[in-house]
């Protein structure tokens, strides 16, 4: 852990360990959240929710919380539906509106019904509790196969079905591949709801000033289009709405999506003339935040041949949704950029179909569906190795894409950019020492002990420009996910770079400056990074999708060459030289062979700013880059198969688990961890490795514990941290890492994205541990989480069979 | 609810300060609110994930589950108070910035006050202890790791072990 670390892909700053920027400020409580936000004047918003998963609302009679002092407003859905457009919806189904607070209908327990503003947020909650909402309770479903199934239970008439999403893709000769293969085997896996549950809620902040006519905001945001959406939706010009992006974000991982908060406080601060914040409660965030991860029933049917080869997979995957849906039916796009894993599997059939409940609306979680459709395939892979008798190594071993195939197109039209799959898998087998650990869990065994080992392979699709969207939806033709960066050089030689979205953790202040300080050669810990605003800003898609080490990286480089450019013209044509002639090192640029024919960084910034009469022509003066860096693999439509280019990079990881369970009380307890990771060139390790223990940790969390459960009445039961389990210290395991570094050929520094990484392949190795320790009962489990109790009731059901 | 205001005098990190408060405030929010002091962060307010520790006469405690009447004539440390007194990061808080014991900040104050009353009590803790300390606060970006490396990075510190 010394500092500092020279970097090992030969670069002056990009891969050596560096100190985080952003640290010093959190660790001495300076953060600048959006809850610390202090508006003058600021009122305070508490919400009414549902108690119902389904009703009409009768009547809502808000006269006492009016009455109360220091009340100073409350908005229902009559005048908020009426004032503001629904929100957006990704899919194709006009008539699923949606809107932040409820009017004539309410789709699920804890929707928003109504909002009360008031001096204290106290006083707020005391107003909400004497509105009296009058329902009429309706029938509600909160199965994804009932919903299906029971026409007459529709969460949304309008639509006249349930499902809003229903796809058949066939990618290469799956029937064919299947008529021939030796063996076939099905299997149902399902993956409950959780979600990335930051410590953090959501909370925002609005304000309108009627002589600019401008909406300032300051959220917890990590959400695209953010500000465009929000300023549609409250019928408002895009530069009418500002949102301040140098608010720190306490976690996200995908789900802070305040949109529809955003809408009703930014709604309020301009009806009232006041500034209004709304800071979700830990009950609010949970049941009627939206922010549930996917919720998700497999059916897998595999191809294969006796030796273990993978001919071709079926699969259907049916998505409970929700109430609403904004992004969430996308999340059974991202998958089709990585259907068949790291396997070289020749055809593919793929059936999402995505289907409204009376659940709490589903969002946009780490990795956009990817974990769970991993969670999948690598049972499957299990799953196919015990039906042959083969190690789960060796059927792996069989079917991952050998280096020497890149670049790999799978059926579903994505090209893999580059990979040694082979080679990080018998990195992490040397690093846990495999051999020994056969040993250690067959004497684990043999003492009358569950014990099993797990292993799991996976992609991590990063940096992609969005084309799920029309893949699943053709009226929707984005095809870019664009990200940008503007360096400027002030009179005094001082960099800094500009950003236009905030960060959640990832460190983008870290990876800016490490990448323009690379590119310059200038000290990063001298760069400073700000975020700006959206209406000062660059065009900018925020940290989703394991993006920013891609995108903003590359951004970044590109207007810090363009710097460098500059500088190098201004050399030239002070010393009546070509470019050519130059050599730049450190900022300064001396004639080549001539160390004291130099001009300094400082010379040559006095001259940009300074000296136009130095200036060679058609340069500008006034030192400052902007670069606007597309997706590396471009846009295209999909093909009318659904062939599509989503994401240009592929990290792979892969992870060896090891567990035991008590067979008295069936307590599980991973005992060992190895991660194998490669996402090519790490600009900054210690962030990369942080995201990939985090990651690990959630997947922990979604195999063993995490769930979003509900009763009989559509009530969700696991609304707290008493009930909805986070794994504390004691649950995670110490964690290694295997490194492994095979860069990406398309991108500025080799890098790929990460930070999905950890989350997308931990929970198949956890649930292929268990089931590994299972396997001498001859029973097994597929459906996640497995909590304790799981564990306890198939043993007991063992026992009795 | 009665709006009745108590007054409370306490000392925070060092200082005294008095406030009039109603009786349903809790700590957390008086400190947050009142005396601005916004490092100590709000996250679950029904007491399990820690994001709102502080020290309590040296014992960490949940300010969501506090109220501020409560502390009164009692001595407080926030986030805000464990820096040295020229301002300068404690071993502790820059051993979570060597070892990036961090990444979005928020569970990160509540995590210092866990480790230091750790380190005040036992200076060299073994791991398990110092899972131990921390089982209490949850981290969603970590999983714990480099926050376990970050306090023993401290404690060899403290012993002159390391730099």
């Amino acid at each position: 852990m010394s500092t500092p670390q020279t970097s090992p892909y030969g670069f002056r700053y990009i891969g050596a360990k560096r100190r985080t920027k952003e640290h010093p400020r959190f660790v001495t409580g300076r953060g600048r959240y959006a809850a610390d936000i202090a508006l003058p004047g600021l009122k305070h918003v508490a919400l009414v929710a549902s108690p119902h998963a389904s009703a009409k609302i009768l009547s809502i009679c808000s006269e006492a919380a009016r009455a109360v002092p220091g009340v100073h407003y409350v908005l229902t859905g009559d005048e908020f539906c009426a004032a503001t457009d629904s929100l957006p919806i990704g899919v194709d189904a006009p008539k699923v509106t949606r809107w932040a607070l409820a009017r004539e209908r309410v789709r699920y327990a804890g929707e928003w019904v109504a909002a009360v503003v008031a001096d204290t947020r106290a006083l707020a909650e005391d107003a909400a509790e004497l509105i009296e909402v009058e329902y009429e309770p309706l029938p509600h479903v909160t199965d994804a196969e009932q919903a299906i199934a029971n026409t007459d239970t529709l969460v949304h008439p309008a639509h006249g079905s349930n499902v809003i999403l229903h796809r058949n893709f066939v990618w290469g000769p799956v029937e064919a591949e299947f008529a021939n293969a030796d063996h076939r085997l099905s299997f149902r896996a399902t993956w409950n709801r959780n979600a990335t549950v930051p410590i953090e809620t959501f909370a925002v902040a609005a304000q309108w000033n009627p002589a600019t006519e401008i909406l300032d905001i300051w959220a917890s945001i990590q959400m695209p289009k953010y500000p465009d959406q929000a300023a549609r939706a409250l019928r408002l010009p895009g530069n009418a709405v500002r949102v301040h992006y140098d608010v720190d974000v306490g976690g996200s991982y995908g789900v802070k999506r305040g949109i529809k908060h955003t809408v009703l406080v930014g709604y309020l601060a301009r009806r009232l003339g006041m500034p209004v914040r709304l800071i979700e409660d830990r009950l609010e965030n949970m049941r009627g935040g939206d922010m549930h991860g996917p919720d998700r029933t497999f059916d897998m049917t595999a191809a294969f041949d006796g030796d273990g080869t993978i001919r071709a997979l079926k699969i259907r995957a049916i998505d409970n949704v929700g109430a609403y849906a904004g992004r969430a039916p996308f999340q059974l796009g991202k998958p089709v950029s990585a259907i068949c894993g790291p396997y070289a599997v020749k055809a593919v059939a793929y059936e999402p179909v995505s289907v409204m409940t009376n659940k709490t609306p589903q969002e946009a979680v780490r990795g956009f569906g990817q974990a769970p459709t991993n969670f999948a395939l690598e049972r499957t892979m299990d799953r196919v190795a015990r039906h042959l008798n083969m190690d789960r190594l060796a059927v792996r071993q069989k079917n991952l894409i050998r280096k020497d195939q890149f670049p790999y197109t799978i059926p579903s039209g994505s090209t893999y950019d580059s990979g040694d799959y082979q080679t990080v898998l018998d990195k992490a087998l040397a690093a846990i020492d495999y051999p020994a650990l056969v040993k250690q869990r067959d004497a684990a065994r043999e003492n009358g002990r569950l014990a099993g080992i797990g292993i799991s392979t996976c992609l991590e699709p990063s940096g992609g420009n969005s084309a799920f969207e029309p893949l699943l939806n053709p009226k929707n033709e984005t095809t870019t996910w664009m990200d940008s960066c503007l360096v400027r050089i002030d009179l005094s030689g001082a960099i800094t770079g500009i950003m236009g979205t905030s960060s959640s953790g990832q460190g983008h202040e870290t990876l800016v400056s490490t990448v323009i300080g690379e590119v310059l050669e200038r000290d990063p810990a001298t760069i400073r990074v700000i975020h700006a605003d959206s209406l000062q800003a660059l065009p900018s898609n925020s940290p989703v999708g394991s993006r920013m080490a891609i995108m903003l990286g590359g951004a970044a480089a590109g207007a810090a060459r363009q710097i460098k450019e500059t500088l190098l013209a201004i050399a030239a044509h002070n010393f009546e030289c070509e470019k050519e002639d130059l050599d730049y090192r450190d900022g300064n640029v001396n004639l080549k062979g001539v160390p004291d024919k130099m001009l300094s960084w400082d010379q040559l910034v006095e001259i940009a700013h300074r000296k136009f009469h130095a200036m060679p022509a058609g340069v500008e003066p006034g030192l400052q880059a902007k670069f606007v860096w597309e997706v590396p693999t471009g846009g295209g439509l999909p093909t009318p198969d659904g062939r599509i280019q989503i994401y240009p990079c592929y990290a792979f990881e892969c992870h060896i688990v090891y567990v035991e369970i008590d067979p008295d009380t069936a307590q599980p307890e991973i005992k060992r961890y190895v991660c194998g990771h490669d996402c090519g060139v790490m600009i900054n390790p210690d962030i990369v490795h942080g995201m990939t223990y985090g990651g690990i940790a959630h997947g922990i969390g979604a195999a063993l514990y995490e769930q979003f459960t509900y009763d009989d009445n559509g009530q969700l039961t696991s609304g707290t941290f008493m009930d909805y389990l986070i794994p504390s210290a004691h649950e995670i395991p110490p964690v290694k890492i295997v490194d492994h570094c095979t860069p990406s050929p398309i991108t500025t520094f080799g890098q790929k994205g990460s930070g999905e990484a950890g989350y997308l392949g931990a929970p198949a190795a956890v649930a292929n541990a268990i089931n590994d320790a299972l396997a001498p009962l001859h029973v097994e489990v597929n459906t996640l989480p497995i909590s304790h109790l799981a564990i306890w009731e198939t043993i007991e059901k063992a026992k009795r069979q | 609810m009665s709006e009745r205001l108590y007054a409370i005098a306490i000392e925070v990190n060092g200082t005294k300060r008095t406030g009039q408060v109603t009786a349903r405030t809790s700590l957390v929010d008086w400190l947050r609110e009142h005396l601005n002091l916004t490092g100590t962060h709000v996250g679950c307010e029904h007491g399990i994930c820690g994001a709102c520790s502080v020290m309590l006469d040296g014992a960490p405690v949940r300010s969501c589950l506090m109220y501020a009447v409560q502390a009164d004539g009692h001595r407080v440390t926030t986030v805000e108070g464990l820096a040295r007194p020229d301002g300068q990061l404690s071993v502790l808080q820059d051993s979570f910035c060597e070892a990036h014991g961090l990444q979005c900040g928020y569970c990160t104050p509540g995590m210092l006050i866990a480790a230091q009353a750790l380190l005040d009590e036992n200076p060299r803790p073994s791991e398990h202890e110092i899972r131990d300390a921390i089982g209490g606060n949850l981290c969603r970006c970590t999983g714990y790791q480099q926050i376990v490396e970050a306090i023993e990075l401290a404690a060899r510190r403290m012993a002159g072990e390391a730099e």
